[in-house]
C-alpha cells in the first residue's frame, strides 16, 4: 500500500538518503533500526513529505506523492505521525488535541469527533485526562495522547519517529504497550526505534538502515538471529 | 513667618482655578483624553491586523516549493512589500508619517475618492500603519519562537499551512509575546500625543489649548502628564496581572 521508490534526499551537499526502495503492505509493522545519522528519520519524514525527497517517489495507495504535491494535505490525512517530542498542542485540552484536526477538516462533526476521541483516549488509557492540558501530563501520557491524536484522523498508516527516545525509562513501557496493541490489531505501522526488544517482538519486518540505504532487511528472526553483513553484526553487538 | 507659604498656596490655587475650573476648562482635558483613547483603540486594532499579516508575509520561506508559478511570484512580491513597509515605517518619524498620510494621501491622492473622511479615522489609520510595523516584528519573533514541531504536527495531521498557522502557531505566538504587545500599546497611546499636528483635540492639544487661553501652561501640562501616567500605569498593571495568570497556565 506504500511504495517507496528510489528515494534520494540531499541536505545541501550532504546526501542523507542514497536510493531507498521499500514496499509496505497493509497490516505490516515495520521497524527501522540502525545507527544515528543513517537516514532513518529522514526516510520516515519523506513518507509524509515533511521532507521533500530530492529524487524518487512515495506511492501512497497508488497515488504518487511527488506528482500530487498540490494535494499533499489530502495525502497526509492518510499518513499519521507520532513524534519523538510528542508535539501536542499546548493551548488545547487533551480531547481538543485529538478532535481538532478531524473537526477542522470536516471529517466528522464535533459530536462524532468527541465520541471517537473519548474512545481513542480510553484505548490508550487516558480517558480521565480528557479535559486536562498537556502540561499536566507525564511524558508517557503525552506520547499516548499523541498516538490517539494521530489515530483520530483514521490514517492508513502510522509513522513513529523514535517515539520512546525522549521518555524517562519507566515510561517507555506504557507507550510500547499501546503500540504493541496497535500492531496486534493490524494497524499498518512504520516505527523508527532504538528499542530492539520491541522490534524483535512486535515487528514483522525489520529494516537496518546505514549510510543512507537499507543495508539489510528481513524478519526479526533473520535480522537479529542471523545477521549477514558485517555492519549489522557490529551494530547489534553494540546495542544488544 | 509662613507668609511665603500661604502666598504660594494662594497663587497655586489661583492657577489651578484659572487652568482647570474656570469656564469648565477641565473638559478640554477629559474630552482630549477620550479622543486619545479612541485613537489608541482603533489604531491598535488596525496595527494588530496589519502586524499579523506582515509577520506572516515576512516569514514566507521562499525556498519551499510554491503550488505553481503564479503563487510563487505573488509570495515573492509579498515578502518584498512587507520588508519595505517595515523598513520605511521604522526609519521615519511617526509625526512625519501622520502628516504625509493626512495632507498627501488623504488630502490629495484620495481626496477625489474619499472627500469626507473624519480626522479621527485618518489619524487612527496613520497610527495603525505606524504601529503595525512594530507589532509585525513582535509577532514575527513570537512565531519564530514556537517550536517547529508544532508546525510539523499540524501539517502531519493534514491541516493546510494556513490552518496550521492560524489555529496552532499564532495562538501560541500571541501568548508568548503578549507582554511585548501591551508594551507597544503603551507606546502607541503616548505616540498619539502628536495628533494635534493635524488639528485633533487630543489630550496634549487640550492641555496646550487651556494654556493659551489661561496664559499658564504649567498646570494644564502637568495635568496632562499625570493623566498619561495614570492610564499607562493602569495598562502596566493589567499586563502584570495577565502575565501572572498566564504563567500559572503554563
Amino acid at each position: 500500500m506504500i511504495d517507496v521508490q528510489n528515494l534520494h534526499k540531499y541536505f545541501g551537499e550532504l546526501e542523507v538518503l542514497k536510493g531507498v526502495d521499500v514496499h509496505i503492505n497493509r497490516g505490516d509493522c515495520v521497524c527501522v533500526v540502525g545507527p544515528s545519522g543513517g537516514g532513518k528519520s529522514t526516510f520516515l519524514r519523506c513518507i509524509n513529505l515533511l521532507e521533500v525527497p530530492t529524487k524518487g517517489d512515495v506511492i501512497i495507495e497508488g497515488v504518487s506523492a511527488m506528482q500530487n504535491m498540490r494535494y499533499i494535505d489530502k495525502l497526509r490525512e492518510k499518513v499519521g505521525m507520532v513524534f519523538q517530542q510528542f508535539n501536542l498542542f499546548p493551548h488545547m485540552t487533551v480531547l481538543k488535541n485529538v478532535t481538532f484536526a478531524p473537526v477542522k477538516l470536516k471529517k466528522m462533526t464535533k459530536e462524532q469527533a468527541e465520541q471517537r476521541g473519548m474512545e481513542l483516549l480510553a484505548r490508550v488509557g487516558l480517558a480521565e485526562k480528557a479535559n486536562e492540558y498537556p502540561n499536566r501530563l507525564s511524558g508517557g501520557q503525552k506520547q499516548r495522547v499523541a498516538i490517539a491524536r494521530a489515530l483520530a484522523m483514521e490514517p492508513d498508516v502510522l509513522l513513529f519517529d523514535e517515539p520512546t527516545s525522549a521518555l524517562d525509562p519507566e515510561m517507555v513501557g506504557e507507550v510500547l504497550e499501546v503500540m504493541k496493541q496497535l500492531a496486534e490489531s493490524k494497524t499498518t505501522m512504520i516505527v523508527v526505534t532504538h528499542e530492539m526488544g520491541f522490534a524483535r517482538e512486535v515487528g514483522n519486518r525489520v529494516l537496518f538502515m546505514d549510510g543512507g540505504i537499507v543495508a539489510e532487511e528481513g524478519t526479526p528472526q533473520e535480522v537479529f538471529g542471523n545477521p549477514k553483513s558485517e555492519r549489522l553484526k557490529q551494530f547489534l553487538s553494540k546495542v544488544l | 513667618m509662613f507668609d511665603w507659604f500661604f502666598d504660594a498656596a494662594a497663587g497655586f490655587s489661583d492657577a489651578v482655578y484659572v487652568s482647570v475650573i474656570k469656564e469648565d476648562r477641565y473638559t478640554y482635558l477629559l474630552d482630549g483624553l477620550w479622543v486619545s483613547l479612541q485613537l489608541t483603540f482603533f489604531a491598535a486594532l488596525i496595527g494588530v491586523a496589519i502586524g499579523l499579516l506582515v509577520a506572516v508575509a515576512k516569514l514566507q520561506n521562499l525556498d519551499s516549493p510554491s503550488k505553481n508559478r503564479v503563487t510563487g511570484v505573488i509570495r515573492k512580491w509579498l515578502v518584498g512589500l512587507a520588508n519595505g513597509y517595515v523598513s520605511i515605517i521604522r526609519g521615519t518619524p511617526a509625526v512625519v508619517q501622520l502628516l504625509v498620510i493626512y495632507f498627501i494621501i488623504f488630502g490629495r491622492l484620495l481626496q477625489p475618492v474619499f472627500p469626507n473622511v473624519p480626522d479621527l479615522a485618518i489619524a487612527a489609520i496613520a497610527f495603525g500603519i505606524n504601529s503595525g510595523a512594530y507589532v509585525a516584528e513582535i509577532i514575527r519573533a513570537g512565531i519564530m519562537a514556537v517550536d517547529k514541531g508544532q508546525t510539523e504536527a499540524g501539517r502531519s495531521l493534514g491541516l493546510s499551512g494556513a490552518k496550521t498557522m492560524i489555529f496552532i502557531i499564532i495562538p501560541q505566538a500571541i501568548k508568548n509575546v503578549l507582554p511585548a504587545l501591551v508594551n507597544e500599546l503603551i507606546v502607541l497611546f503616548k505616540e498619539t500625543s502628536v495628533a494635534g499636528y493635524i488639528g485633533m483635540m487630543d489630550l496634549t492639544k487640550g492641555a496646550t489649548t487651556i494654556g493659551s487661553v489661561a496664559y499658564d501652561y504649567m498646570i494644564p501640562l502637568l495635568c496632562a502628564a499625570y493623566i498619561y501616567f495614570l492610564v499607562t500605569t493602569v495598562m502596566t498593571a493589567g499586563m502584570n496581572k495577565l502575565e501572572r495568570r498566564m504563567r500559572r497556565g503554563d
